[in-house]
């Protein structure tokens, strides 16, 4: 199966769908749509049930010269595998979300997205440098045309603050780019993360590609083009944004950061460490009191983002591993709510969180499923977002206890916007008769939503299957990362017991 | 298949089904599955527990599904039986099958019964899980699911916006305790490398002494552990301090209050206690700070039940003051004692909150006393089963001869208390003392108020309307003002008889009655008596032989205190309430100022609103007007795009198409570089 250019393959179908798209009508145009993402989607399950865990770091791997040294090498390891996995399964719900939705221009439209599921599956295959840093820049153009043109009132505005913040970001991770090619003589990616940077020069390395990360994460305080984005980008386009383009700060980090400069990671992870509790409780406490709620679920996926941080920069194994489950957990459960905000966007045209309300009466299967994920967003043990943050958090405890306490103080903030957001949308009695006479999920909605709640319930019980996979690349960025790790504030005074045989026996 | 998986999953399977098949399922299919899953479960809980009693039963854990692995921090789906969880699988699903069974009759006119009887299985579920955890996160897990279902049962009315608030206060509040919670798992895992609760058991003796870093500070390990896993007790067992949350959460309906509110959820922290006591035992720093935190709410609630006029607060309160004899018990040692007085206090307080369930459908949805009166005759049977509550907890008995439920174990933990010898041991047991003398009084006050003296009902507006839509519109020449006093009936009825519940509700209250009288007698042996650490709880607690033996010595006033407060609180009651109904007016007269702060709960929601939730909104606003779009967006993506305006409206000006503009700039630079370069030289 290795010798199968599977990769290439998935890299190709939705492109291919998109330049057939922009040749067909509209009705025609959807179903290009959907077949290639679906297909993309069967890829992904091939490509999963081929990834041979425990095997070799890196697999699939594709290498062909193309001109001037430029590589076309692909391949991948567990984290790239998980978060491939996510953005083809998010990919044909993004396009069901869209079906009636959007009205204009939907042959561009669709093909905006096909071009775009091409550059995020890029981004998590390439294998060279400036491979990677194609895909990774050239993802903002899709992006920044849906927002543009299918967005809402404000989509210029909106559009071109999404731009402007993070094309500055890109142009200092460029320069680093170049540097680290001169001064390693190699662009390949798996060669670099083994590669010693001088530490004098893993600072300003380290700086650049924060510049870059920090802003796709997005971390507080570069954050404030997410709001806006996400409120004027179409139902499908914020899917996408908080589910998977988000996601790129958090590999990015993984990628790159962690493993070439562990020390410079380290001397700056106070930083990382601050903003992170800073963004827990600061965006947290705006998310209370919106009006909006794509703004409100915005700033939450802030807060969600700020515990991938802490938990990549505690240095260790339930850290790391617990921010890649954060990161697809937000990837769902986000996505999810953004959908579920965008069925009563689509009945009522309103975002305006007033408007609604008593919404358990007249839909109660939407009520059911709001809660859902209401309660994962919320951290609810049993759900996704309960696995992450619990791993992230346990791992930063061992560095350190006040950064803990912050960011643990995010499970009561999370709580409260969220139920209150519920309770003023799904609760109460039904104020305006045009919210009142809106119909319950049809079968369309239902078949997004579901899958998503399936999943999101799949990894809160069982998460070792999406564990497993990443098991032994967390584990060698960790003993990578060793050489680095600071110390915790804990210093017990005594030895850890040894663990005795007791009733239950010890597992 | 073991017998205990059904126990657990049959509620669960239940709820599913019933939930998502909802109106499709109808009504009676729905209450039928989930009320026979419960009615099972309870059967197989019993058959667990009886050989535990006997003494002949082996601890086990079944395993059921790996959860997480990452790196050393290991935990799986477990299912924990021994004494410990035997007591607690009893409780839970006795009380719960009967709840689901009088929902029957106290939900009958609901349109949404297939959602109450869902989440009442879900409930149940999930504090299954917790009792039968062998891990502290598959605890937590049954610790969230349970506030989540205790959420959605408070919000059950949803249309009430009182309903909402107090579901979302309840969630909220309880996340305070859970962050405490969370950190002391995390630092448990940090200390012992495991969550496992046996292995930290067994490894817990060896850290004691030891010291740990915390928030920048040096403290002693266990002590911080201990400490911040009390913390979630405290919120999940309403303690002073995160005790706000259970008064509201009245607003849900009774069967509810009774199940979760009384007897089950809010016991979850003494169980936490009791399971990790060896742990706590290794503080004595913990376990002074669980002895007072218990014995101030033991103390607080008593005070503040005195003065209420909801029926519902008033047992709502006094739960939360049972809670903290329980705590205190825990908190002297006598984990025993406290596990005895939650398995009594769930039977009599479960029993309480039917009752008053059965008086408040009777009296069409009226919950204050104050419209109550003489309700004996109407409704006897409840009267009667109330009676036996009112006995069980106010721990009616004679030593060394016998009595209600609440006699044993109450006497008991007062008792251990005074025996632990320490000062802080004697105040915790005066203040039970003196808490028993309040819960009498309070008690008897319900039942006087409720059944006792003449009807008051005709003020009720819950009553008019009820006669109102019974006899239709102007059938009665007050129903043109709503405070009308009733011209033809001038006995306080306004013609309102009120009828007893169905059988459905009454078999419930009848079974429980039962246990309220006789749970104290027949298990106090096995339970707290000197031989019981080494026949029953086999060291699924802690157990101290010494205390219970130290116990017998204490002198005899202590032993008899109880006794006499109990009945100087009844009489107390009885002058106030019976004998002489102008005397509470007359004491508000004098004691103003100390009755408004019990009416008003020590200002505790006051408090907490001017000090947590409005500075919260606020820096919300704040952070997001004056933050993000004042400083960040001004200075940020807005301020550079200002500055590339104003750049290019500057450039701009140069491009005027003048030649003579463009020769002057032409000269001026020609000049600067010339005398550059001859100032270089």
């Amino acid at each position: 199966m290795n010798s199968f250019p599977i990769l290439s393959l998935m890299l190709a179908v939705p492109l291919i769908g998109a330049t057939a798209c922009l040749f067909a009508n509209a009705p025609r145009a959807r179903q290009i749509a959907l077949a290639a993402t679906l297909v993309d989607f069967v890829l992904g399950l091939v490509l999963w049930s081929h990834y041979e865990v425990g095997g070799p770091q890196w697999q699939f791997m594709e290498r062909a010269s193309i001109f001037a040294g430029f590589q076309w090498a692909l391949g991948i390891d567990g984290i790239a595998l998980v978060l491939i996995m996510l953005s083809v399964f998010l990919m044909p719900i993004c396009i069901g979300a869209s079906w009636r939705a959007i009205e204009t221009r939907v042959p561009e439209y669709m093909a905006a997205f096909l071009l775009m599921e091409t550059l995020m599956i890029g981004v998590f295959t390439a294998q060279d440098l400036f491979l990677f840093y194609i895909f990774f820049e050239a993802g903002l153009i899709p992006m920044y045309l849906i927002i543009g043109i299918w967005g809402g009132k404000d989509r210029i505005y909106a559009s071109y603050k999404f731009f402007l913040y993070t094309l500055l970001g890109s142009l200092l991770m460029l320069i680093a780019m170049l540097w680290m090619a001169n001064a390693a003589r190699s662009t390949d990616i798996p060669t670099l993360m083994a590669y010693n940077f001088p530490v004098q020069a893993q600072t300003w390395l380290w700086l650049a590609f924060f510049a870059s990360f920090a802003v796709k994460m997005p971390m507080w305080p570069v954050h404030t083009w997410l709001p806006d984005a996400h409120v004027q980008a179409p139902t499908a386009g914020s899917v996408i944004l908080a589910g998977v383009l988000l996601k790129m700060g958090g590999y990015g980090f993984i990628r790159f950061s962690l493993p070439m400069f562990p020390e410079g990671s380290a001397q700056f992870a106070p930083l990382i460490m601050a903003l992170s509790m800073v963004a827990v409780v600061y965006t947290s406490l705006v998310a209370l009191v919106q009006h909006d709620m794509k703004k409100l679920i915005a700033y939450s996926s802030v807060a969600h983002m700020a515990i991938v941080t802490i938990g990549l920069f505690a240095f260790n194994r339930q850290g790391l591993e617990g921010s890649v489950i954060v990161m697809l957990s937000h990837g769902l459960v986000s996505g999810a709510l953004f959908l579920c905000v965008g069925v009563i966007y689509d009945r009522l045209h309103t975002r305006e969180i007033d408007r609604y309300g008593g919404l358990s009466i007249n839909m109660p299967h939407y009520a059911l499923l709001f809660m859902l994920f209401t309660m994962a967003s919320v951290g609810l043990p049993g759900t996704s977002g309960f696995v992450g943050e619990f791993l992230s958090l346990i791992g930063i405890y061992q560095m350190s206890s006040w950064v803990t306490l912050i960011c643990t103080t995010g499970i009561i903030l999370g709580a409260a916007y969220m139920l209150y957001l519920y309770a003023r949308v799904a609760f109460g009695v039904q104020k305006n008769a045009d919210a009142a006479a809106m119909p319950d999920l049809s079968a369309r909605e239902l078949a997004l939503l579901v899958p998503i709640a399936l999943a999101v319930l799949w990894m809160g019980v069982y998460p070792e299957s999406f564990i497993a996979p990443i098991r032994a690349d967390i584990a060698h960025l960790e003993a990578r990362l060793a050489q680095a790790k600071p110390a915790g504030d804990a210093r017990l005074t005594a030895p850890r017991p040894a663990p005795e045989a007791t009733i239950g026996g010890p597992r | 298949m073991h017998s205990i998986e059904f126990i657990v999953f049959l509620p669960l399977l239940a709820a599913i089904i019933g939930g998502l098949g909802n109106k499709a399922l109808g009504n009676v299919s729905v209450k039928l599955m989930t009320t026979g899953a419960l009615f099972v479960a309870a059967i197989l809980s019993w058959a667990t527990f009886l050989p535990f009693l006997a003494g002949t039963a082996i601890p086990s854990v079944t395993p059921v599904l790996h959860w997480v692995r990452s790196g050393d921090l290991a935990f799986d789906w477990e299912l924990r039986v021994d004494a410990l969880t035997a007591v607690m699988l009893v409780v839970v699903t006795s009380v719960s099958s009967l709840v689901h069974l009088y929902s029957w009759g106290y939900m009958d006119e609901d349109p949404d019964q297939p959602r109450f009887f869902a989440y009442l299985s879900l409930f149940t579920f999930a504090m299954l899980m917790l009792v039968t955890a062998n891990n502290l996160v598959q605890m937590f897990f049954g610790w969230e699911g349970v506030g989540l279902a205790s959420y959605l049962l408070i919000g059950f009315w949803f249309r009430k916006p009182s309903a909402c608030a107090a579901a979302i206060k309840a969630f909220v509040v309880n996340r305070v305790g859970d962050l405490g919670f969370m950190l002391g798992i995390f630092g448990t895992w940090l200390v012992f490398g495991t969550v496992s609760i046996p292995d930290i058991l067994a490894a817990a003796p060896h850290m004691a002494g030891s010291t740990i870093g915390f928030l920048g500070h040096r403290f002693d390990t266990m002590t911080v552990l201990c400490i911040l896993l009390f913390i979630g007790a405290m919120g999940k067992s309403a303690q002073l301090g995160l005790h706000t949350w259970l008064p509201d959460a009245m607003e849900g309906p009774t069967p509810v209050s009774a199940l979760i509110h009384a007897a089950t959820m809010v016991t979850a922290g003494v169980f936490m206690v009791c399971r990790l006591s060896p742990m706590f035992q290794t503080s004595p720093a913990a376990m002074h700070f669980v002895t007072f935190i218990g014995a101030a709410t033991c103390f607080f609630a008593a005070t503040v039940g005195t003065c209420q006029w909801d029926i519902k607060r008033v047992i709502a309160y006094s739960t939360c003051s049972q809670l903290g004899y329980m705590f205190f018990a825990a908190g002297v040692g006598a984990f025993d004692a406290a596990m005895f007085h939650l398995f009594t206090h769930a039977f009599f307080k479960a029993l309480l909150f039917l009752g008053a369930g059965s008086v408040i459908h009777a009296m069409h949805h009226e919950q204050d006393m104050r419209f109550y009166g003489g309700l004996r005759k109407h409704i006897p049977l409840t009267f009667w089963v109330m009676m036996a509550g009112t006995l069980a907890i106010t721990g009616v008995g004679i030593a060394d001869i016998g009595g209600f439920a609440g006699f044993y174990s109450k006497d008991a933990i007062i008792e251990a208390a005074y025996a632990k010898g320490t000062l802080l041991g004697h105040m915790a047991s005066f203040t039970g003392i003196f808490a028993a003398l309040l819960t009498s009084f309070y008690s008897w006050r319900l039942v006087f108020l409720t059944f006792y003296g003449k009807p008051r009902w005709n003020q009720s507006e819950h009553i008019q309307h009820a006669m109102h839509d019974a006899h239709g519109h102007g059938a009665h020449a007050h129903d043109d003002h709503a405070h009308g006093h009733d011209h033809v009936h001038d006995d306080g009825t306004a013609g309102y008889h009120p009828h007893e519940s169905p059988l459905t509700m009454l078999i419930p209250l009848v079974l429980l009655a039962v246990g309220a009288v006789f749970a104290g007698a027949v298990f106090h042996t096995q339970f707290v008596g000197a031989d019981a650490g080494a026949s029953f709880w086999k060291g699924s607690i802690a157990f101290s032989r010494e205390l219970v033996e130290a116990a017998e010595g204490i002198p005899l006033w202590v032993k008899w205190a109880p006794f006499t407060v109990m009945l100087t609180g009844a009489a107390i009651a009885w002058y106030a309430y019976l004998r002489n109904p102008k005397f509470p007016a007359l004491f508000v007269e004098q004691f103003g100022i100390l009755h408004r702060f019990l009416y008003n709960k020590w200002y505790f929601d006051e408090l907490y609103d001017a000090i947590f939730v409005r500075p919260a909104f606020w820096l919300g606003r704040l952070f997001w007007q004056q933050g993000d779009i004042g400083i960040i967006d001004r200075f940020g993506p807005n301020g550079a795009a200002w500055v590339v305006e104003q750049g290019a409206i500057g450039v701009r000006r140069f491009q005027s198409g003048y030649l003579t503009s463009y020769a002057l700039v032409m000269l001026l630079g020609l000049v600067a570089a010339v005398s550059w370069a001859m100032v270089g030289q």
